[in-house]
């Protein structure tokens, strides 16, 4: 299957990124040139194939819920672009 | 007596604890020679005071006849891991300015075993490259240079591109580097130098800046194979800050060093003799089988038929948790801000602006394979073609020890080169990204130079969490090729 310019621009907007529309034509090719060589996995045969998640075996440990860390609100908001009283601060979302 | 400069990991290892040389002499040999090479951009920052403030730390733990297994050693730390108090940029824009509030596991072990800093190397944007020319900090410069067109400067290969520069250049003893698909090997194999990466799980990836979180494996880049086992033996260790952490016990690597690999069973892939591939790299994997056997090994022809799968499944996998793991970078928390007239809008501007060509591509890439509809012919495929990659290995090693590859399929390019096409570019981690995607440790030695006068590596490729076959066979192959890791600085 290939990837047309809306498909390309909603998946776009699907990862906020702004793509220029000048770039959009070209990542239509770029992104289609990449798919059409990912194409050939179709011709393995995986029907009785489990998927490999991980690939120690391992089971992901457990531990108890309890807060092990923090407290220091200024220490973690300190490379933040805009931070105020120990918060982030993003642009007004509630009108 | 040989320059500072000269020394390998463990010999200047011995020379400190001999009191032959201080830390502080031997960092500011390092810091001379990081300053003398500035233009290669290897670093990205560099970190004169700190290498100091902790040489004379370590000239102090020395004198008392004290010190870790790295104590005094001034090393290199990818961009990647993060590194309290000093700036961390992932090669990329949209980190810039951030300075982590914390350290990452890996090189907190490595100054808790005595380890000095001398700065943060350069690498591809998120380590997404195989050339270090996708990094917003600019490319780097191989030391080697080819016979044949001599002006022309070399990429050092990706993504732990400044790291692999570093380390040949003699700007560090040793450095870090992370591997995903093959960024510590390949970049090794480009610049001459011992790369190596260990099985999944064995280095902590708390605090390393998240690409393909199945993936991410940090590991040494170093002048030999016994450096680079011993510098494992500092940065390894299970972590419980990182759930896919192992606390399988690793084997005594320095034991490994010494023993022979006579007996050793040493598999050979037909399916890593490409079509296209250039006859001197064939030429040297036949040395290198030839090596092993006048060593003692036993040569076994083994097969892995899912080989030609495994590039475009890692080119699933791979994008897909970077599309993920790159979700956290909205100009909120920390790094580039680009402002909107609304919060969607500014977090589209922001990653608009802020990732580079190729890590716009992975995200989009990403975004569409796991998008619905798309999850299960894609992602979902991936994973069980990834699950075939790692049985044909596990059929493989039912019979062989170890397995020896080529570790890229060309010498250093030119910079500017295989940049028209993305997938060119994927293609020089043909050899390695199979073992990433199955989870194996694995090791790039410098064996030869190609006709042009440049270096290449061979791989040596083990079972799950058996470091030690790994050095023992990657240890043979660097006695027997004799190779001269000093001929790009001594040119330089």
């Amino acid at each position: 299957m290939s990837l047309d310019k809306a498909t390309v621009a909603s998946i776009a907007t699907l990862a906020r990124l702004r793509v220029p529309d000048d770039r959009l034509e070209p990542m239509v090719d770029e992104l289609n040139n990449i798919l059409g060589w990912i194409e050939q996995l179709s011709e393995v045969d995986t029907d009785t194939v489990a998927p490999l998640a991980s690939v120690t075996g391992h089971s992901l440990p457990l531990r108890e819920d309890v807060v092990t860390d923090g407290g220091y609100p200024d220490r973690v908001t300190a490379n933040a672009p805009e931070s105020v009283h120990g918060f982030y601060a993003v642009p007004k979302v509630v009108e | 007596m040989a320059s500072l400069l000269d020394f390998s990991l463990v010999d200047a290892r011995a020379a400190l604890a001999a009191r032959e040389i201080s830390s502080v002499e031997l960092t500011r040999a390092y810091i001379d020679q990081m300053a003398a090479t500035a233009g290669r951009n290897a670093y990205i920052t560099a970190t004169p005071d700190k290498a100091l403030a902790m040489a004379e730390a370590s000239d102090t733990r020395l004198a008392k006849g004290e010190g870790g297994a790295m104590e005094g050693l001034p090393i290199a730390i990818k961009d990647l891991f993060c590194t309290e108090g000093v700036l961390t940029t992932a090669g990329s824009h949209i980190l810039g300015g951030f300075i982590p509030p914390y350290e990452s596991t890996v090189s907190s072990n490595l100054w808790a075993s005595g380890a000095v800093m001398l700065g943060k190397t350069n690498l591809d944007e998120f380590a997404m490259g195989s050339a270090n020319v996708t990094s917003y900090y600019g490319p780097v410069e191989n030391p080697w240079r080819s016979t044949d067109a001599p002006d022309k400067k070399r990429v050092p290969g990706g993504s732990s591109g400044g790291s692999a520069a570093a380390v040949a250049g003699r700007a560090a003893l040793a450095a870090t580097g992370t591997d995903t698909g093959g960024s510590i090997r390949q970049p090794a194999s480009f610049c001459g130098i011992v790369g190596m990466k260990p099985t999944y799980g064995r280095c902590s990836r708390w605090g390393i800046v998240a690409f393909a979180s199945s993936l991410d494996q940090a590991g040494p880049m170093t002048r030999t194979v016994s450096d680079a086992a011993l510098m494992l033996g500092a940065m390894a260790g299970h972590d419980p800050k990182d759930s896919t952490s192992a606390a399988e016990p690793m084997a005594d690597l320095s034991a490994a060093l010494g023993q022979d690999v006579k007996g050793m069973r040493i598999g050979v892939p037909a399916e890593y003799r490409m079509d296209g591939m250039p006859r001197e790299i064939d030429a040297l994997w036949s040395q290198g089988i030839q090596w092993l056997r006048d060593a003692g090994a036993e040569i076994v022809d083994i097969s892995l038929p899912h080989t030609k799968y495994a590039l475009p499944t890692y080119y699933i996998i791979a994008p897909a948790e970077a599309s993920s793991n790159l979700a956290r970078y909205d100009g909120v928390r920390y790094g580039l801000r680009v402002d909107g007239d609304s919060l969607a809008e500014m977090y589209a501007n922001t990653r608009g602006e802020g990732f580079g060509p190729e890590v716009q591509r992975r995200i989009m890439i990403g975004t569409y394979v796991l998008s619905a509809g798309y999850y299960d012919a894609y992602y979902l495929k991936a994973q069980k073609v990834r699950a075939l990659i790692r049985r044909d290995f596990d059929l493989a090693f039912e019979t062989v020890d170890a397995i020896l590859t080529p570790t890229a399929p060309s010498d250093a390019f030119a910079i500017g080169e295989n940049e028209d096409d993305p997938i060119k570019m994927y293609l020089n981690d043909v050899f390695t990204v199979p073992a990433s995607l199955a989870g194996l440790p694995g090791v790039s030695v410098p064996v030869g130079l190609s006709a042009r006068g440049l270096p290449l590596g061979l791989q040596v490729l083990g079972r799950m969490f058996d470091e030690g076959s790994v050095v023992r066979a990657g240890r043979a192959l660097e006695l027997a090729a004799g190779f001269d890791v000093s001929a790009a600085a001594r040119e330089g």
